[in-house]
C-alpha cells in the first residue's frame, strides 16, 4: 500500500473540514439511514473526525467492589495449567484468596488479529467482555497511543515494584503507567542439532546451502527483521529508519528468492519443526523448550545469534471500556508475588519479570532457576547483545507493517 | 454463492403457471419469500452496501487506521495494480482445481448413478463424510500427510518425481488442497443430474447403433450438463475466494486474493478500504466470468 505523507498542516485541516462537511451531505444522511445496522456493526470504518490527541480520558465507572469479576484474555500456553484438575492452579489460588471470580480465555493468537477485532468496539465505547488483555510491546504502544487502555493505579499494586529494573521504564510506555509486563522472551536461532549435523551460531549459518528450504522465520517482523538488522550492525534500540528497514527486508526477500527461507510463519512454525518440513529458523525461546518436552528430543537447541537477538515482552493492560479495573489491578498485583510468578515461570519457560521469583524457584528446582532463558542476568543480556526493538512512530509502524505484509506475499 | 442465491430467489419468486386465484396465490408466494428476503437483506444486501462505502473511504493522512467518507476510486485502482498477480493466481488456481475436480468427480458420479448398485449408499456417505470434520482441520491434516518426511513426499522423492523436493509450500499443494476441499460440491450436483436422467433415452442410443462413446457424448453428457454447470460454479466461486488452502498449504509466493483481503483487513493498519475494494473487484470479476460461462453453457433447466 502506498501511503501519502501529509504535505503540511493546512492540507490536513482541509481534509478534516472536507470530512466534516460531507458528514452533513444528503448522501451521508441517506446512507446513514439505510446503513444504520451495518454502520453500527462496523462503526470503526467511519469515525467523524481524527482522534483528538489531548482529549481527556473518559473512564467508565468502576464497579469492581460490587461486581467481583475479572475477565482476562491471554495467549495460548501462557499460564500454568493442571491437566488433571483442568484448571489454572495460580488463578484458582487468586479466586480463593480474593473472592474475585477470574475467567481466563486464550483469545489471542496474533497481535494484529486480536487488536483489529477489539479496536472497533473499543473506539465505539463498547464493552469487549474482557478486563485484561495482553499485547506485545509494539502493539501495547499502539494501544496506549490510541488511548484504548486505562491508566493503572500503581498505588493499588504494591507488588509491581517487583518488576525487573530494565522493564520499569520502556519506550512505548514511559514510567509504566498503562501496562505491566506479563512475560518476556528472546528471538534467536532455533534448530535441531542432530538433523542439521552441526552447531549454528550466526545468521549466516542459517543460509547454508544444505539448509535450503528447511528454514522458517517468524512473521513478527520486529523479531525476524530485528535479528537481521542486528546482523547488519544496526542498533535496534534506537528508532530504525526506513532505509535501514528496507535493507534488512531486502535480505529477507533475497533469502526467500534463493529458496533458503521456506516460509514466514506465525506460531505454527512449531508444526513445521515437528514434521521435519523445517529444521532451523528464527524462533522464540520458550517455544523450543516446549518443543523439547513435547517431542522428547534433546536435540532442539535455542541460541542467541552471535550478532545478537531481540528481547520482547507481553504486557497486561486494561481495556478502556472495562468496568473492573480495580479487580484487574488486584489480579496483576497477585501475579507479581514472587511465589506465584515462580509457579508460572516453571510452566511457561519464558523470562520471568518478577524480582524474587528466582530465589523461590531455586528452592524447588535449582536447574530451572539457573536457566538464562527464564532468569537472564544483566551480564548475559549485555554479552549476547540482546535488545528490544525500539518503539516506532504511528506512521513508521503502519508503513513498516505494510512493507512486511508485501514481503509475506500479501 | 451470492449469485446462486439470487438465481434461486428469482426463480422461486416468479409464479410460472396461471392460477384460478392469482391474487391470493401470489400473496402466499410473497409470504413464503419473506423470511428468505429478510435474511438476504440483513445478511447480504446491507453488509454489501456497507462494504461498498468502506471501499471508497479515504484515510486521514497521519492517522493510520482512521478513515473518512469519501469517493476514493483510487482504492480500486490500487487494489488492482498492487495485487494483480494475486488475482491471476486466484483465477488460475481455482480454474485448475475446478478442472481436476471435474475429472475426478464425473467418473465417480457416473459410477454412483449407474454402476454402484447396492454400494450407492455407501459411496454417497463416503463423499459426504469429510463434511463431518472441519474444513480447516482437514486442510491441516493434509499438511501432515504431504510433509517432507511424510509418505507421499518421500515416495515421490525416491522416484525423482518432485523437482523442488517438497510438496507443501508449493502451488501444487494449494491446487491439490482446493481440489480436495471442493470435490463434494462437484460430485453431488453431477450425481443428482445423472441419477435423474432417463435410462431409456441412454439405451435408445445403443438401439440406434451408436457406440458407447458416442452415446455418452451425445446423450449422457448433455443430459448431465445442468449438474456439471452447477458443480463447476459451486467449485470455482468459493475456490477463487478461498484463502485457507493458500495459507496452510502454500508459500509466501502462492498467496491468493483471499489472503490479501485477510491481511489488509486484519494485519495492515489502515487497510480496510483496500480490502473492501479488493473484495468488490473479486466479486465483479467472478460475476463477469460466471455470466459469460452460464450464457455459453447454461441450459434451460438451470435458469
Amino acid at each position: 500500500m502506498i501511503r501519502r505523507r501529509p504535505p503540511s498542516d493546512p492540507a490536513v485541516a482541509g481534509l478534516v473540514k472536507a470530512a466534516s462537511r460531507s458528514a452533513f451531505s444528503r448522501r451521508h444522511l441517506l446512507g446513514g439511514v439505510g446503513l444504520g445496522l451495518g454502520a453500527t456493526a462496523l462503526s470503526a470504518c467511519a469515525p467523524p473526525a481524527p482522534p483528538a490527541t489531548a482529549a481527556a480520558l473518559n473512564l467508565p465507572t468502576d464497579v469492581s467492589d460490587t461486581d467481583k469479576v475479572v475477565r482476562w484474555a491471554n495467549w495460548t500456553a501462557y499460564l500454568d495449567y493442571d491437566e488433571e484438575a483442568k484448571n489454572y492452579p495460580t488463578l484458582q489460588g487468586f479466586i480463593e484468596q480474593t473472592g474475585i471470580q477470574a475467567t481466563y480465555s486464550e483469545d489471542i493468537e496474533d497481535n494484529d488479529a486480536y487488536y483489529n477485532k477489539v479496536r472497533p468496539q473499543l473506539i465505539a465505547g463498547q464493552d469487549i467482555g474482557r478486563d485484561i488483555f495482553t499485547f506485545t510491546d509494539w502493539m501495547a504502544g499502539r494501544v496506549i497511543r490510541e488511548q484504548l487502555c486505562q491508566p493503572l493505579e500503581l498505588i493499588r499494586m504494591p507488588n509491581a515494584t517487583n518488576l525487573l529494573e530494565p522493564l520499569k521504564d520502556v519506550s512505548f510506555d514511559p514510567g509504566r503507567t498503562h501496562s505491566l509486563t506479563w512475560q518476556s522472551g528472546f528471538a534467536g536461532i532455533g534448530y535441531n542439532k542432530e538433523k542439521v549435523g552441526r552447531e549454528l551460531k550466526s545468521l549466516d549459518d542459517l543460509w547454508a546451502d544444505d539448509l535450503k528450504g528447511k528454514v522458517v522465520v517468524l512473521s513478527e517482523f520486529r523479531d525476524t527483521v530485528g535479528c537481521i538488522l542486528l546482523h547488519q550492525g544496526v542498533d535496534i534500540s534506537k528508532p530504525v529508519g526506513k532505509q535501514q528497514f528496507e535493507t534488512a527486508v531486502a535480505e529477507v526477500e533475497k533469502r526467500m528468492a534463493d529458496g533458503n527461507i521456506r516460509r514466514i510463519k506465525g506460531n505454527s512454525y512449531l508444526e513445521d519443526l515437528k514434521t521435519g518440513n523445517a529444521v532451523a529458523g528464527i524462533v522464540w525461546s520458550g517455544d523450543l523448550f516446549v518443543l523439547r518436552a513435547e517431542t522428547e528430543d534433546e536435540n532442539w537447541e535455542f541460541v542467541i545469534p552471535e550478532s545478537g537477538g531481540t528481547l520482547w515482552s507481553d504486557n497486561l493492560m486494561v481495556p478502556i471500556t472495562s468496568t473492573h479495573r480495580r479487580n484487574a489491578e488486584t489480579l496483576m498485583n497477585y501475579y507479581y508475588q514472587p511465589e506465584v510468578a515462580a509457579q508460572v515461570a516453571a510452566y511457561v519457560n519464558y523470562i520471568c519479570p518478577v524480582v524474587g521469583a528466582q530465589e523461590v524457584l531455586a528452592q524447588s528446582d535449582p536447574d530451572l532457576a539457573e536457566s538464562p532463558f527464564i532468569f537472564p542476568s544483566a551480564d548475559y543480556i549485555a554479552e549476547h547483545n540482546i535488545t528490544g526493538f525500539s518503539a516506532l512512530s504511528a506512521e513508521a509502524d503502519a508503513e513498516f507493517s505494510a512493507i512486511w505484509q508485501k514481503v509475506m506475499g500479501n | 454463492m451470492s449469485t446462486l442465491a439470487h438465481v434461486g430467489a428469482g426463480a422461486s419468486g416468479a409464479p410460472t403457471s396461471p392460477s384460478p386465484e392469482p391474487a391470493k396465490k401470489s400473496r402466499l408466494a410473497y409470504l413464503l419469500l419473506l423470511p428468505g428476503a429478510v435474511w438476504l437483506l440483513v445478511f447480504f444486501v446491507i453488509p454489501l452496501v456497507q462494504l461498498f462505502t468502506v471501499s471508497l473511504q479515504s484515510q486521514f493522512p497521519g492517522y493510520p487506521g482512521y478513515y473518512y467518507r469519501d469517493v476514493n476510486v483510487g482504492n480500486y485502482w490500487r487494489a488492482f495494480t498492487d495485487f494483480g498477480p494475486h488475482f491471476g493466481r486466484s483465477l488460475l488456481f481455482a480454474g485448475l482445481a475446478t478442472f481436476f475436480a471435474f475429472c475426478l468427480a464425473y467418473p465417480l458420479a457416473y459410477a454412483m448413478a449407474f454402476k454402484a448398485g447396492k454400494w450407492r449408499g455407501v459411496m454417497m456417505i463416503l463423499v459426504i463424510a469429510p463434511f463431518f470434520t472441519s474444513f480447516i482441520l482437514r486442510t491441516v491434516a493434509w499438511r501432515q500427510i504431504l510433509a517432507d518426511e511424510g509418505p507421499v513426499a518421500t515416495t515421490l522423492n525416491t522416484l525423482h518425481l518432485l523437482p523442488g523436493g517438497r510438496i507443501t509450500e508449493t502451488w501444487m499443494a494449494v491446487v491439490a488442497g482446493l481440489t480436495y476441499n471442493f470435490l463434494p460440491f462437484m460430485v453431488l450436483p453431477i450425481y443428482a443430474s445423472l441419477e435423474r436422467a432417463d435410462h431409456r433415452i441412454i439405451e435408445a442410443g445403443g438401439d440406434l447403433y451408436a457406440n458407447g462413446f458416442t452415446t455418452f457424448r451425445t446423450v449422457t453428457l448433455p443430459m448431465s450438463m445442468p449438474g456439471v454447470l452447477a458443480g463447476t460454479l459451486l467449485t470455482f466461486i468459493p475456490a477463487a475466494g478461498d484463502y485457507v488452502n493458500a495459507e496452510l498449504l502454500g508459500s509466501d509466493n502462492t498467496k491468493m486474493v483471499g489472503n490479501v483481503i485477510e491481511s489488509q483487513f486484519f494485519r495492515v493498519l489502515g487497510g480496510f478500504p483496500t480490502a473492501a475494494a479488493l473484495s468488490f473487484t473479486l466479486m465483479a470479476i467472478i460475476l463477469a466470468l460466471v455470466f459469460v460461462y452460464v450464457r455459453k453453457f447454461g441450459t434451460e433447466e438451470l435458469l
